[in-house]
């Protein structure tokens, strides 16, 4: 691949650098601490410093212009923006001066607003002092800094989508039906993901699968989308417009070429076992398809409780395949791919009570998660959608739900609101009101929160027209009568002030939405950053947010933190504008951040050959004598090898040796002063 | 000199982990003494022993290298070389006489604000402690 070097020009044609520095008060998120007067004032004395001042907002319109002003009137070659953290704005003031005519890497940032101002609040005049400190550490530094070109790099237009449940489904199809190869990647024998378990979908009533279904179907029969069903990625490396991917396809003992689903074999099967998709309450065979709806419809064999696989005699599905699409030789298949985007839509794992004691879910049959509850109203589920309680089939009269299990729990270390909880304990305690008017419902709840288009109304009018009670409160204790099943709850009523027991003859709980098992391995691969609830980290939480730390990877649905369905979708369609955007300028710039070597001081030891994480490096014959030569295209820029190197024949892009050690050396002036250095 | 002692801490922070985590302390206000400077480079393996050594020299009380977890390196593990580096670098210090508290190697996490806060705090209260470095050590 041809690749235009990073080009390290002058200094600045050989003029002596001529700085700007630009304080910027952020209103009073820096103003408010720090003396940004009084900074920029000091600012002015440093050698070099042509013009300093004290701007109220740098980013805005206003403040970039007066920038852009002093750039072009005083002929300003070095810029030095105090403000916030260039993990934010590093973009938008290299865009401003090279609007203005300058190199964009003659700016830097000095970070005042999240490493000072908001990190002292309490102490001002020192705050003063740090962010005089940190200025004259940018000033130095500034005065080391190159012109660079940044680095283009060609984009495969090839999109890859993880996970197919409806933010996956909902990517995949935008991102082809723009015209890109898309592969969407799938680890169960269908796609559809936890929408196609749910009955309805709050506030509207929609039945889930109904609304889903079709676009299952029009994403199997989409061109350019090609699914991979129950397969797994197991490698990914390269980096963005160049991913390789390493695919997994799982043998399904059933060659899909052949496989019509018609279902026979399923007949014939002798082997029962709990359908997962029913979360344990249907039963399915060991050849199965999870459910009706299932895309592709291609049946598999789950080896695992299959007679045949265990060595056992049997092969009735085999025998009764007309298309002789069995194949007990299967073998799991690599796929290598080669693709230009990836985005991210690995979903939620519900909680699972697994202490025991959590609300007495493994001690009472009869009390269930609120995902078993969906399958138990679900038309298309085990009891054909009649709500019947697990221990004695009865249908239950009185219901409670328990909210914020598994969510908002410091104790479980679960601090996040899961968002779909409240809303979806309304929408079932609706459905089971629907179909007996005469149940009586209580929801224990902490707060309720309805903030989304429709839900407050559906709040509304689950109490005045469903007659729903709502009990502010944690439960305290459940305990079982061992002879009737039913549940006593105990329970402090906040708003009554009152400790209540009352007895139910089912009890679901709301569980919350957890970062699914499924994203940590993808997470691993591409060293993504998670936030603190464990979630896929976006760039930016307000401005880029469905953008990651890796360029070129995007991130969608319950993967970045728990949603509805609507978010979702919004989120996906958003990654796969974004993945677009990026095909279609087929080009993608590259910070300049590489390695480069200085021949006449490197000796070919070679220890930057053995650090390089990306073997980026390779020691060549280079007239007779052995040198360390990088290569671009695999570097980087972590500068792992510019610290390893004992010549010192080895600096980086932007982080230069020299520009390092100004920045420690101006951090420290003071005590050299002081201490006579 | 009753005055209390208020040691300048140089920090090295990785562009992807430590130095989002920091940022991460600053919007959620977590509070920290302002004694230290903070170098951002784009990996913890990018800290050469001699910038640790030039600090220290340049009149530096205490140094600290912070990256991602271990394997959670943005660059797979450029944090392993720091890691070794700073073994070596702790046992350096030991020989010529200077105390190895003074030097600490961090792992904290984009998502880990508090941590830095945390991190932050416990050495300038440990650096304190241990007053200036002498000058016959230097």
């Amino acid at each position: 691949m041809a690749m235009p070097n990073a080009e390290l020009k002058d200094n600045g044609g050989g003029t002596e650098p001529k700085i700007g520095v630009f304080v910027c008060h952020c209103g009073t998120n820096i103003g408010g601490v720090v003396d940004c007067e009084k900074v920029a004032k000091a600012a002015s004395t440093i050698e070099g410093v042509a013009v300093s001042k004290d701007l109220k907002y740098a980013c805005s319109d206003l403040g970039q212009d007066e920038i852009q002003k002093a750039i072009k009137e005083e002929g300003l070659n070095r810029i030095v923006v105090a403000s916030c953290s260039p993990r934010l704005h590093e973009f938008t003031f290299r865009n401003c001066v090279e609007e203005a005519g300058l190199n964009p890497y003659f700016m830097i940032m000095v970070n005042l607003r999240e490493q000072c101002s908001w990190v002292h609040m309490k102490e001002p005049e020192d705050a003063t002092a740090k962010a005089s400190d940190l200025i004259r550490m940018g000033v130095e530094r500034s005065k080391l800094l190159s012109s660079l070109s940044p680095r283009e790099v060609a984009v495969e237009p090839t999109c890859l989508v993880i996970g197919a449940g409806i933010a996956g489904i909902q990517a995949a199809l935008d991102v082809a039906q723009k015209g890109f190869k898309t592969y969407l990647v799938e680890k169960e024998p269908s796609i559809g993901g936890h929408m196609a378990q749910l009955d309805k979908t709050f506030p509207t009533g929609d039945c889930a699968i109904c609304i889903l279904a079709p676009k299952m179907v029009e994403a199997s029969r989409q061109k350019n989308l090609e699914i991979l069903a129950y397969s797994e990625v197991v490698d990914i490396d390269g980096y963005v417009g160049n991913f390789n991917v390493k695919v997994r396809m799982k043998p399904r003992y059933v060659d899909e070429e052949k496989c019509v689903g018609c279902g026979v074999c399923t007949e014939k099967c002798p082997v029962k076992v709990p359908n997962e998709f029913d979360v344990g309450f249907g039963m399915r065979k060991a050849i199965y398809v999870p459910f009706p709806q299932a895309v592709p419809l291609k049946y598999t064999i789950d080896a695992e409780n299959c007679r045949q696989l265990q060595g056992k005699k049997c092969g009735a599905c085999a025998k009764a395949c007309i298309n002789d699409a069995i194949d007990y030789e299967q073998q799991p298949r690599d796929l290598d791919l080669k693709v230009g985007t990836i985005i991210i839509a690995t979903g939620f794992d519900t909680y699972i009570p697994m202490k025991k004691g959590v609300y007495s879910y493994w001690e009472s049959e009869n009390v269930i998660t609120a995902m078993e509850l969906e399958r138990l109203i679900n038309a298309a589920g085990p009891t054909g959608g009649h709500l019947i309680r697990p221990s004695d089939k009865t249908e239950p009269k009185r219901i409670a739900f328990i909210q914020c299990v598994g969510s908002r729990n410091h104790k479980l270390g679960i601090q996040h609101c899961s968002r779909v909880c409240c809303m979806y304990a309304m929408k079932n305690a609706q459905i089971i009101k629907e179909h007996d008017p005469e149940t009586d419902i209580a929801i224990y709840y902490n707060d309720i929160r309805a903030f989304g288009k429709g839900f407050e109304e559906l709040y509304h009018r689950i109490r005045m027209d469903y007659g729903v009670e709502f009990i502010r409160g944690r439960p305290a204790r459940l305990t079982t009568d061992p002879e009737t099943g039913n549940i006593t709850i105990r329970a402090e009523e906040t708003l009554l002030a009152k400790i209540t027991e009352r007895d139910f003859d089912l009890v679901v709980l709301s569980v919350g939405l957890l970062p699914s098992q499924g994203t940590m391995p993808i997470q691993k691969m591409l060293s993504l950053p998670t936030s603190p609830d464990g979630f896929l980290q976006e760039l930016h939480p307000k401005l880029r947010p469905i953008e990651t730390a890796i360029d070129g990877v995007f991130i969608c649905g319950c993967a970045q933190g728990p949603k509805d369905i609507p978010d979702s979708v919004a989120q996906a369609k958003a990654t796969a504008s974004e993945a677009s955007t990026l095909m279609i300028r087929s080009k993608h710039v590259v910070e300049p951040l590489t390695a480069s070597i200085n021949d006449e001081l490197c000796v070919g030891c070679g220890l930057c050959t053995d650090v390089c994480p990306y073997g980026a490096i390779e020691l060549q014959d280079k007239d007779g004598q052995i040198k360390a030569v990088v290569t671009e295209a695999l570097c980087h820029g972590c500068g792992t090898c510019a610290a390893a190197c004992p010549q010192r024949a080895i600096d980086q892009l932007q982080f230069s040796n020299r520009q390092i050690m100004s920045e420690i050396s101006a951090a420290l002036s003071h005590e050299k002063a002081a201490g006579g250095e | 000199m009753d005055e209390e002692f208020n040691p300048k801490i140089i920090a090295f922070c990785c562009n992807w982990c430590s130095y989002a985590g920091a940022d991460l302390a600053g919007v959620s206000r977590f509070q920290y003494p302002p004694n230290i400077r903070i170098i951002r480079v784009m990996c913890s393996g990018r800290v050469d022993l001699s910038f640790v050594i030039e600090a220290l020299r340049q009149g530096a009380d205490g140094v600290l290298v912070t990256g991602c977890h271990p394997n959670d390196c943005h660059y797979i593990d450029g944090n392993k070389s720091a890691a070794l580096r700073a073994e070596f670098f702790t046992e350096f210090l030991e020989e010529i006489g200077i105390e190895p508290e003074r030097f600490r190697l961090e792992w904290i996490a984009g998502s880990e604000g508090e941590k830095f806060a945390r991190v932050i705090n416990k050495m300038v209260e440990d650096v304190r402690a241990l007053g200036p470095i002498r000058s016959d050590d230097k």
